[in-house]
């Protein structure tokens, strides 16, 4: 059956190099450059063009919702890595218009490579507080993330955790789990201790943190939950999200028994506050559709926007005045650190080395 | 096939008067030159930007991190090296040369991992072997074990976990390579062995596997390259190899000339050990010097040796390609969402189409390089194809960054000359592209088809070449109707093996793709990223259904590669 299959293609007998050049070869290539064509014809339209280092599955209902509301259609293409040489590559003709990115490291060094350029808007500005947006209107904060601890309810006594610098305390030994110490979420984390504490401080901190390892940094936040659930250790490091994502998983229950055997408790609620990251955008300098690049930023701060951020994503608003998912109100509210985003994102290369200087992952 | 000393190997096809006389500068050089140059464009993009100014890292890198990087890349090397080279080998030489229950089943069946993209393994084997998982929560029901300090058991995510998930997928290039070599060793060589009174063992250890070396060879290096430019499986394993130093400086520490640095002298291995090894058999050739060929005498294996050949079989392909195919079916199922399948379809035809591009293309380039290296020579020539291969050992985004910065230079140089001389802005007409993407895929599996066609060419006596040319047919001639048709086999292995490489391509369809397109591996990638397994098992497990059936095609076709296969294998059938 297969052999006729193939003999029925020419696969194995009389296959022909020539042949196939023509028959696949020359036909694809004309049809990559009508695909490119096209593209071309499409770009009068009125759109947007987008690189998001978010998700597809994330950006979805808010770029449709966008789309239905404005008649701006998004074309986007997600990228984790190389966002950033991608646009420099591309220079003046680059087709993008915005950038999405899911932590302020990433945005700081899009603007430290010259590749964004100045937005004034009212609207953003009333928005989004300062804190959260670049003075100059290089990049805007979208929504917020708050880097928690985790811990086991049966066997984290209430008020034993209550600030990072605890889980390099002497009595977490054995019993803490964290992701990869060169993750973006925990190099951001380490860059804002920095500020709050001098390298000194933040060294002593990343030193005490490793040696109460319960095992090897490793796996996604949603992993340390599900470690402590299963009693590899007692405490854990992660964004608020991804216990919203856990507690409401229809698909796979087993991720509701994690979330429910853990505490969500806001760090350093007496002192500094608990280290926000943001996932942010910012406009281009390349931008040839700036002003629908500004709308489809409007729009993401918007309560409408905002609202669906935080019902599908459990990610914080930035907007003031926009309803939390409940069950992330449930989890109380809390004072954030008030340190400049921008001042934290200057210290992650020097955080990321200290993780190295430590032997954090091995 | 005869394993000669340089002292009797035939000579290399001689250059004709005509070509000799116009030197190198002739068509079929200048034409392999401009080709391949082109893959190795982004090569040297890459080194370039090493040059460029940025922080130096080195300091900081050699007196913490690097010598663990260094350490962990060898031992993984090592360990899939050895891996690859065990499994390989002795299955190919069991399905190849021993008749045991299922062998003819188990031809094409060793070849089923090829299709599992590493990622998707380490993420299934995780899920069932990790703290967390089933087996490990049985044992504690089953023991009463409370806590991980009451008993032992290997942790999944180490070096051997990722040692283990890579040599269970790049095995079946070392079985591919090893198969098809010992299939093509003429029947005399090893029947003159046996009556020379070498048993089987001595025969395989003394004749076989030395004439198969450089198939082997080939099998191992595109394995060692592939541990060598894996990110996901040991990101998500947290082996700290010299891969995740060069991610680590450029993504954590903004700085993309260190990370290029470290590529660059990553690439400086590689091209150590491609050219030591290269020299150590420079004296020998393997040419095919009979056509006497029949049937290939097996050896019938019986009782608990039959039993054991079946037992190895089946384990490597269970845990390969049945069981981690199992979980993801049961994912699948529980995830099940009929919109996202229609989706998935679409990003299905993306997949096999640009894949099949990319395959067919660069069979034509190997062809053109390896055929010009072989008929003109030349040591301009053949460092650049040999150049041409050596992106396969780079981290893909790595690699796509030089691609990007190549196609960015020709695109803005254009429109820059375009808006000066014409006031006319052609914009990019490469960049983020199909054709772009194509590319790099180029660059990138390009050393799956040089080496695939260069072993095929290699094994076709250059007396041919001497014949058809004496005879009066030209160069291209000779190519198109002596060697081609010789050579089916490899030919076809080449497309098949960039094509099954590029369905499970990620890193490089990620960055360079143009808007709104995905492929079957980008959108497993969105979810997997975020170790939602479910969510991306219905892609993942199409991966694997489009990779299965080229990889079945690949076993026939060597099956038949033989030459004389069809009165020989037609007992057999």
């Amino acid at each position: 059956m297969l052999e006729y299959l193939l003999r029925l293609t020419g696969v194995i007998r009389g296959f022909s190099p020539a042949k196939s050049f023509t028959t696949y070869v020359i036909p694809a290539a004309i049809a990559g450059l009508a695909a490119g064509s096209i593209m071309a014809a499409e770009a009068r339209a009125e759109e947007v063009n987008l690189y998001s280092s978010r998700q597809p599955f994330l950006m979805q209902p808010l770029l449709q919702a966008f789309t239905a509301e404005s008649g701006i259609k998004v074309n986007m293409v997600y990228m984790k890595k190389g966002m950033l040489e991608r646009l420099r590559s591309e220079g003046r003709n680059s087709p993008a218009d915005l950038i999405l990115a899911a932590d302020i490291g990433n945005l700081h060094n899009h603007d430290k490579a010259g590749l964004l350029q100045a937005v004034t808007s009212p609207t953003l500005d009333s928005n989004i507080p300062a804190q959260y947006r670049h003075p100059k209107g290089h990049w805007f904060g979208l929504t917020l993330r708050a880097r928690v601890i985790y811990a086991s309810k049966t066997r984290v006594r209430p008020g034993e955790v209550s600030r990072y610098e605890d889980l390099a305390a002497p009595a977490m030994k054995g019993r803490v789990c964290i992701r990869s110490g060169k993750h973006v979420y925990n190099v951001s984390l380490l860059a804002s201790i920095v500020v709050a504490q001098g390298m000194d401080g933040a060294k002593a901190w990343a030193k005490g943190l490793k040696a109460n390892l319960a095992r090897k940094p490793q796996g996604n936040d949603r992993a340390q939950v599900k470690a402590v659930y299963q009693g590899e250790c007692d405490v854990a490091v992660g964004n608020t999200y991804y216990m919203g994502k856990m507690a409401t998983n229809e698909k796979d229950p087993e991720q509701k028994k994690w979330a429910k055997s853990v505490n969500i408790i806001f760090p350093n609620q007496q002192d500094r506050g608990t280290h926000v990251n943001i996932s942010g955008a910012a406009v281009t300098k390349s931008a040839r559709n700036k002003a629908n690049a500004i709308r489809l930023i409007e729009y993401l701060s918007s309560d409408a926007a905002q609202k669906i951020y935080a019902e599908r994503n459990f990610e914080y608003p930035v907007k003031a005045g926009v309803a939390l998912h409940p069950l992330v109100a449930s989890w109380g509210k809390f004072k954030a650190d008030k340190a400049h985003l921008a001042k934290v994102a200057q210290e992650r290369t020097r955080a990321s080395k200290l993780m190295d200087r430590v032997s954090f992952n091995n | 096939m005869t394993l000669q000393s340089s002292q009797g190997a035939a000579p290399r096809p001689r250059r004709n008067g005509v070509g000799r006389s116009w030197g190198w500068w002739d068509g079929w050089t200048v034409g392999a030159l401009v080709i391949a140059g082109l893959a190795v464009l982004p090569i040297l993009a890459v080194i370039l930007i090493a040059f460029t100014p940025g922080d130096d890292i080195w300091s900081h890198l050699a007196s913490t991190v690097l010598p663990g990087y260094i350490v962990t890349t060898l031992e993984l090397m090592a360990g899939v090296g050895a891996g690859t080279l065990l499994i390989g080998v002795s299955a190919a030489w069991l399905v190849t040369m021993c008749r045991f229950p299922g062998r003819r089943i188990f031809e094409w069946a060793m070849l089923l991992p090829m299709a599992m993209p590493a990622y998707v393994i380490a993420y299934v084997y995780t899920d069932l072997l990790e703290f967390a998982g089933p087996l490990q929560a049985m044992l504690r029901e089953m023991f009463g074990w409370s806590s991980k300090r009451d008993y032992w058991f290997p942790e999944i995510r180490s070096t051997g976990g990722a040692m283990a998930m890579l040599t269970l997928v790049l095995y079946p290039y070392v079985y591919l390579l090893a198969r098809a070599a010992f299939l093509e060793q003429s029947v005399g060589v090893l029947e003159a062995s046996r009556s020379l009174g070498r048993g089987p063992w001595r025969s395989f250890f003394t004749v076989a596997l030395p004439m198969a070396r450089p198939g082997i060879v080939i099998g191992i290096s595109f394995a060692l390259m592939e541990t060598l430019n894996d990110f996901g499986t040991v990101d998500f394993f947290a082996v700290n190899t010299f891969t995740q130093g060069i991610f680590d400086v450029w993504m954590n520490m903004n700085n993309i000339a260190g990370a290029a640095q470290l590529a660059t002298v990553l690439l400086l291995f590689v091209a150590v050990i491609v050219l030591s090894e290269r020299y150590a058999r420079r004296k020998q050739r393997f040419h095919n010097t009979t056509s006497k060929y029949q049937p290939l005498p097996a050896y019938r294996l019986r009782g608990g040796i039959a039993l054991l050949a079946t037992g190895f079989c089946t384990v490597v392909v269970t845990l390969g390609f049945l069981l981690p195919t199992f979980v993801l079916l049961a994912y699948a199922r529980q995830y099940f969402d009929p919109v996202l399948a229609l989706e998935i379809s679409a990003h299905a035809a993306n997949s096999v189409q640009l894949s099949a591009l990319a395959g067919v293309i660069a069979m034509l380039v190997a062809i053109v390089v390896a055929y010009s290296v072989r008929i003109k020579g030349g040591p301009l020539l053949r460092a650049v194809g040999r150049m041409a291969g050596f992106g396969y050992a780079v981290p893909g985004a790595v690699l796509a960054v030089g691609v990007m910065v190549t196609l960015g230079q020709v695109d803005n140089r254009l429109d820059g000359f375009m808006r000066d001389s014409f006031g006319i802005s052609t914009g990019l007409l490469f960049s983020g592209t199909i054709a772009a993407v194509t590319f790099g895929y180029l660059v990138r599996f390009l050393a799956l088809s040089l080496g695939t066609v260069e072993a095929g060419l290699g094994k076709i006596t250059p007396s041919m070449d001497g014949a058809s040319r004496n005879l009066g047919r030209g160069a291209l001639a000779t190519m198109y109707r002596v060697h081609l048709p010789l050579m089916r086999g490899s030919v076809l292995t080449a497309v098949l093996l960039v094509f099954v490489d590029c369905m499970k391509e990620l890193p490089m369809t990620i960055i360079l793709r143009p808007f709104n397109f995905q492929t079957l591996a980008t959108f497993v990638h969105q979810y997997a990223s975020d170790e939602q397994l479910g969510e991306a098992a219905l892609a993942a497990l199409s991966i694997v259904a489009v990779g299965i059936l080229p990889v079945i095609i690949l076993s026939l076709v060597i099956a038949r590669s033989r030459p004389g296969a069809g009165a020989a294998m037609g007992g057999d059938h």
